[in-house]
């Protein structure tokens, strides 16, 4: 383990946890966000709303999320000239967490949906018989019931997009991936343990965040 | 019965799901204060009648009018319409996210936008009247049917409704919690409250209805006073319904 008692190597190590950490807390936020979204319009009256909303999930549901990174950076950033940071690493950055969302919004989409699926007819008929508009049902009625009945399903969305996270490595960002490769090549003859503790990091933080899912599944659960 | 206009009137109303025709050219009105218990076999449409009053059910022709108003398309107007009916399902359908007090008080918050303090009291006061207060911050699941039922009436009475529609309300309750639920429904009865109740509670038919109307296959076959129905059915098929519940 010579490789990790090099503070330069920790520092290798802790910034592309860091990196991972970010794009994940980022990425869950507007996967989130365009996912309810887009689940809201895949079940609303407007047809033009449903296309949209069945166009996107099964556009980024079937495409690699690699292609999807590459094309924000050789696309958007390099092609199309869209900066989301003066910062290179920053703009790297943003970039991944764009083609993350996108991506990851699908899954959540599809998730938010079942659960909409699990929240009794009575409940939308009971909403708009006390004169409730269908926005007013969705956001107040059957959101929130069917939020809490897809955590569990969230949580392994999560966890996904946390592993995904590194494929923003192959943009240049020295997210984790990047940071074990360079770690690697620099101590060839340690690259058993270097593995080891990369995975390990992964598995003791996602590990818990898992049960804690569960957990808070449990606990909103909405009783019937 | 008052003289002005009735609350509710269906005229030549049709209903087909799929090939089925669940109305069937139904024309009814239920004046101002008026009780209307609908009777019937099960599958003969009532809940459906009941349903298509505030448009829960669209209908295929005919019109529906509403306190002098056709009912609107999905929209605003029929949202605001929907907010002077008051519903009452045999499920209950209380927001099972949501505490009793909540429930309660959901709809003229977030629908009329009524300052939640004033609507409070009123959620609190209703609670009270229907023997509830004291659970305002449990959650639906944990309350008995009968008491869920209760709320759910609380909660169409929030709306302060000019009429209310009972869709089998007791239908799905144990027995022994019938009888608070009815006594609810007779006290507002009793008050002069427009109600349309589709129920197999014979019993509440005859004491608290002005009026019995009777259907059977989607067609409205019968209509007349509680006590003239029940004493003397015109109706082969009101006849034969009463001898088979009656008997026992």
């Amino acid at each position: 383990m010579d490789v990790f008692s090099d503070p330069s190597n920790i520092d290798v190590y802790v910034t592309g946890f860091l990196w991972i950490l970010k794009l994940t807390a980022a990425g869950a936020a507007g996967a989130l966000v365009i996912g309810v979204v887009l689940a809201a319009m895949r079940v609303s009256p407007v047809p033009v709303l449903r296309g949209f909303g069945a166009l996107w999930v099964n556009t980024f549901r079937n495409t690699p999320l690699t292609l999807i990174v590459f094309f924000c950076y050789f696309g958007l950033f390099s092609t199309l000239g869209l900066s989301l940071a003066d910062d290179i690493d920053l703009n790297n950055y943003w970039l991944g967490v764009v083609g993350l969302s996108v991506y990851t919004a699908a899954f959540v989409c599809e998730a938010i949906r079942s659960g909409i699926n699990t929240v009794p007819a009575g409940q939308s008929e009971a909403a708009r018989a006390i004169g409730m508009s269908f926005f007013q049902t969705l956001t107040m009625v059957i959101l929130p019931q069917a939020g809490r009945a897809v955590i569990a399903p969230l949580g392994s969305i999560f966890i996904a997009l946390a592993k995904n996270a590194t494929i923003v490595g192959t943009i240049g960002l020295a997210e984790s991936s990047n940071a074990m490769k360079e770690l690697i090549n620099a101590n060839g003859d340690q690259v058993i343990p270097i593995f080891l503790v990369f995975a390990g990091t992964f598995a003791l933080v996602l590990i818990p965040t898992g049960y804690a899912f569960g957990w808070l599944a449990n606990r909103l659960a909405v009783k019937r | 019965m008052p003289t002005s206009e009735p609350l509710i009137v269906l005229d030549g109303v049709n209903k087909y799901f799929g090939p089925l025709h669940v109305l069937q050219d139904v024309s009814l009105s239920v004046d101002r204060g008026e009780v209307v218990v609908v009777i019937g076999p099960s599958g003969s449409g009532k809940s459906t009648l009941c349903r298509a009053i505030n448009r829960l059910e669209p209908i295929n022709s005919g019109t529906i009018t509403f306190d002098g108003q056709v009912l609107p398309a999905e929209g605003k107007a029929l949202a605001r319409l929907r907010s002077e009916v008051g519903m009452v399902f045999q499920s209950f359908n209380l927001f099972a996210h949501k505490t009793i007090l909540q429930n309660v008080m959901l709809g003229p918050v977030k629908v009329r936008g009524e300052k939640p303090a004033a609507v409070r009291e009123r959620a609190m006061a209703l609670l009270d009247r229907v023997g509830i207060a004291s659970q305002a911050e449990k959650y639906p699941a944990q309350l008995s049917g009968g008491q869920q039922q209760r709320v759910a009436i609380a909660r169409a009475l929030a709306m302060q409704p000019k009429a209310l529609l009972f869709d089998e309300p007791t239908s799905a309750l144990d027995p022994e919690m019938v009888g608070e639920v009815l006594d609810v429904m007779t006290a507002l009865a009793a008050e002069g409250m427009t109600m349309v109740v589709v129920t197999h509670e014979m019993g509440f038919a005859r004491h608290a209805a002005n009026r019995v109307v009777f259907m059977a296959d989607g067609q409205l076959v019968e209509s007349a006073p509680p006590a003239e129905f029940f004493a003397n059915p015109k109706s082969e098929r009101a006849r034969d319904f009463l001898s088979k519940i009656l008997t026992h």
